[in-house]
């Protein structure tokens, strides 16, 4: 049947159940994007008011003075959303296939560090990684750490951080993934000659691809522009982009620059997310072999 | 391929218990049983998918038991194909001999070969989830046959398809076996199938195996009253064994008739159940013998408990003295002979060739299912 055979009122509806949706990205999302846009070509000062001036110097201005930031921020994240991945996917895979009735409170454990905010966790952190806590006491008996070596204010700390707080966004779709996986597949796989292995390989791994791309991407998205965890376990030589975009509105009330630097970040994540997507969407990942020999 | 002394249990379940089978080299060989009965794990032990408590498996005269599944020579169809979704038909097929490492001009050849066999040469590079039922389980038998296996195992491969499908199926099954002479090991709950497309069958219940034989022998002489009730209608009338003379037995029914039939081992004395196919008994009035009968008929008499239409032929269900029930099937092929067939209520007669009663035994298996019911197990857990 064909959608003009329908009655108009019919053929509306799909657009009424978005309507609400729709209507919330506008005013909460849109709306504020064009504010920033236009925020960020804008020149002058908090005291003397700013003007929309086409000032493209922004963008230049701030990734020259914060191009540090930017790249330790894509270097953090990246790193945490790779231990987070080999944390995760060893989990995840735990529980789907041996968790048997303990399944659900395995899961509830994952998710349960939500239950305390953000910021508590973080700065618990700083308790377990501070100079005299016991992770450093561990790491100097056991002689990785010098004597008067430390990890809190370090990109350590700060990366573990990052790992530690995004490790359910990494966790939950990879296990829905693999709860997703007919065992007889892998069964199937063992009975056309392949070792558990290579089971793993070609048939587990593949089919559990689109947990590990939402994963990493529910991790390295707002890993990239976070700033809580560089606040309270880094230094001022660990600061990310984030860090900077806040001291630009909050301290330096430099608006325009901040905004600039917003958009800036937006599109690098855009453009590497696009990427790693275009890479992930491909054969290579998705198992269709060409024998690598 | 032979299992010997094959035995499975789980728990305190025994699954499969001290099984022995031989299986000719390029036979079609069913395993038929109601769900439970032990069929399915002892594919499984076959396949490597479940370890044997104990016994040998024997495959071309080496023992594989204790090899795990991927060093088998061996290929499965799953019950519910277990196509790998995210490869396309062609990989599906290629998938096991390129883990054997087959040569890239050969994989191409031989996987071509088996599309067009199973004919999905045009579906090649579609995935799993655009094709029908019926093709994906063409995959899966494609899938397994490519790699050219010792023994082919048959896990109920058309159990998720409809009849009509199911019947077509069934015979281009029976045509691929017979084309490229592998053992087939097919494991069926359906005894239609196992009949239409087995060299031999093996009927199995609660673990163990009551039978093994060619189709018609099951049919026609079924070896316990568990294969007579398994395998097409029930039609059992229990009696004793009066005395014996040569191969012949005296046997007195319940129904109050005493009948000659083949002693088939059973002793003086001992209990039994006379077994008549339903298309082979025929139903008259009462003190007479139905016109097709000889002389040598013999009869039996009870009252008709109902009569249905089934098209090609009408059922009746006769009950005899001593409470147990005959099916008689009168195919339908003259009309007025249909509508003088005796009404419910109807007192008859109901007789048969003395070639077609057919004396056997009690399961132990049938026994045990009493016992275990009695004892109220739970034979849930045996699925």
């Amino acid at each position: 049947m064909n959608d003009e055979s329908k009655p108009l009122s019919r053929r509306l509806v799909p657009y009424w159940l978005m309507g609400p949706g729709l209507i919330w990205l506008v005013l909460f999302f849109v709306i504020p994007l064009y504010f920033m846009l236009r925020l960020s070509l804008e020149s002058g000062t908090l005291e003397t008011g700013f003007e929309f001036t086409w000032d493209w110097a922004n963008y230049s201005d701030g990734w020259d003075r914060y191009s540090e930031q930017f790249f330790r921020s894509f270097l953090y994240a990246g790193t945490a959303t790779v231990i987070a991945l080999i944390i995760a996917y060893p989990l995840a895979y735990a529980i789907a296939f041996r968790g048997g009735r303990w399944k659900n409170a395995l899961l509830f454990a994952v998710v349960a560090p939500f239950f305390t905010t953000y910021l508590i966790r973080t700065i618990a952190w700083t308790t377990i990684l501070s100079d005299d806590g016991v992770v450093v006491d561990v790491l100097k008996t056991f002689g990785i750490l010098g004597e008067n070596g430390k990890v809190l204010a370090t990109p350590s700390a700060v990366i573990a951080g990052i790992t530690y707080n995004f490790l359910p966004f990494m966790v939950l779709p990879i296990y829905a993934s693999l709860e997703r996986l007919d065992p007889r597949l892998i069964e199937a796989a063992k009975d056309l000659y392949s070792s558990s292995r290579a089971a793993f390989v070609k048939v587990t791994l593949p089919l559990s691809a689109p947990g590990i791309v939402a994963g990493t991407l529910l991790t390295f998205i707002p890993a990239a522009g976070d700033y809580i965890n560089a606040t309270f376990l880094g230094s001022t030589n660990t600061s990310m982009v984030g860090n900077a975009i806040q001291s630009l509105y909050l301290s330096l009330r430099d608006y325009p620059t901040a905004a600039a630097m917003s958009f800036i970040l937006m599109a690098v994540i855009l453009i590497i997310v696009l990427i790693y997507i275009r890479f992930a969407g491909s054969e290579a990942l998705m198992g269709d072999e060409e024998e690598a020999t | 391929m032979s299992l010997r002394g094959i035995t499975k249990r789980f728990g305190e379940f025994t699954a499969v218990d001290d099984i022995d089978l031989d299986i000719k080299e390029g036979e079609f060989f069913t395993l038929l049983g109601p769900s439970g009965c032990g069929k399915t794990t002892t594919l499984r032990m076959i396949a490597g998918f479940e370890e044997p408590n104990a016994g040998q498996i024997l495959v071309a005269g080496s023992d594989v038991a204790g090899l795990p599944a991927h060093k088998r020579p061996t290929n499965t169809v799953f019950q519910s194909y277990a196509l790998f979704p995210h490869l396309t038909v062609r990989d599906n097929v290629a998938y096991g001999l390129k883990r054997k490492r087959v040569g890239k001009d050969e994989i191409s050849k031989r996987v071509d070969e088996e599309l067009q066999r199973v004919g999905l040469a045009a579906e090649a590079n579609r995935k799993p989830n655009q094709l029908s039922g019926g093709q994906q389980q063409r995959v899966a038998l494609a899938r397994a046959v490519v790699n050219l296996p010792k023994v082919l195992l048959l896990d109920e491969p058309l159990g998720a398809l409809d009849l009509k499908l199911r019947k077509g199926l069934q015979l281009e099954l029976k045509r691929i076996q017979q084309e490229i002479g592998i053992t087939f090991v097919y494991v069926t709950h359906d005894q239609e199938e196992a009949l239409t497309m087995s060299d031999r069958i093996a009927v199995m219940n609660r673990g163990i195996v009551e039978q093994v034989a060619e189709p018609v022998e099951v049919y026609e002489r079924p070896a316990t009253t568990f294969v007579a009730g398994f395998i097409g209608v029930s039609n059992l009338m229990p009696g004793v064994v009066r005395s014996l003379s040569g191969d012949k037995a005296e046997v007195e029914l319940e129904a109050g008739v005493t009948v000659s039939a083949e002693a088939n081992g059973l002793a003086t004395g001992e209990q039994c159940h006379a077994v008549v196919r339903p298309e082979k008994l025929f139903v008259a009035k009462k003190g007479e013998v139905a016109p097709q009968q000889g002389a040598d008929a013999q009869s039996v008499d009870g009252v008709v408990a109902s009569s249905v239409y089934l098209g090609t032929a009408t059922q009746l269900v006769v009950e005899l003295r001593g409470g147990s029930r005959m099916t008689v099937l009168c195919p339908n092929t003259d009309e007025s002979e249909r509508q003088s067939l005796p009404g419910g209520g109807a007192e008859v007669s109901l007789s048969w060739t003395p070639e077609h009663i057919h004396l056997v035994r009690e399961s132990d298996s049938e026994r045990a299912t009493a016992d275990h019911e009695a004892l109220g197990m739970d034979r849930s857990a045996a699925a």
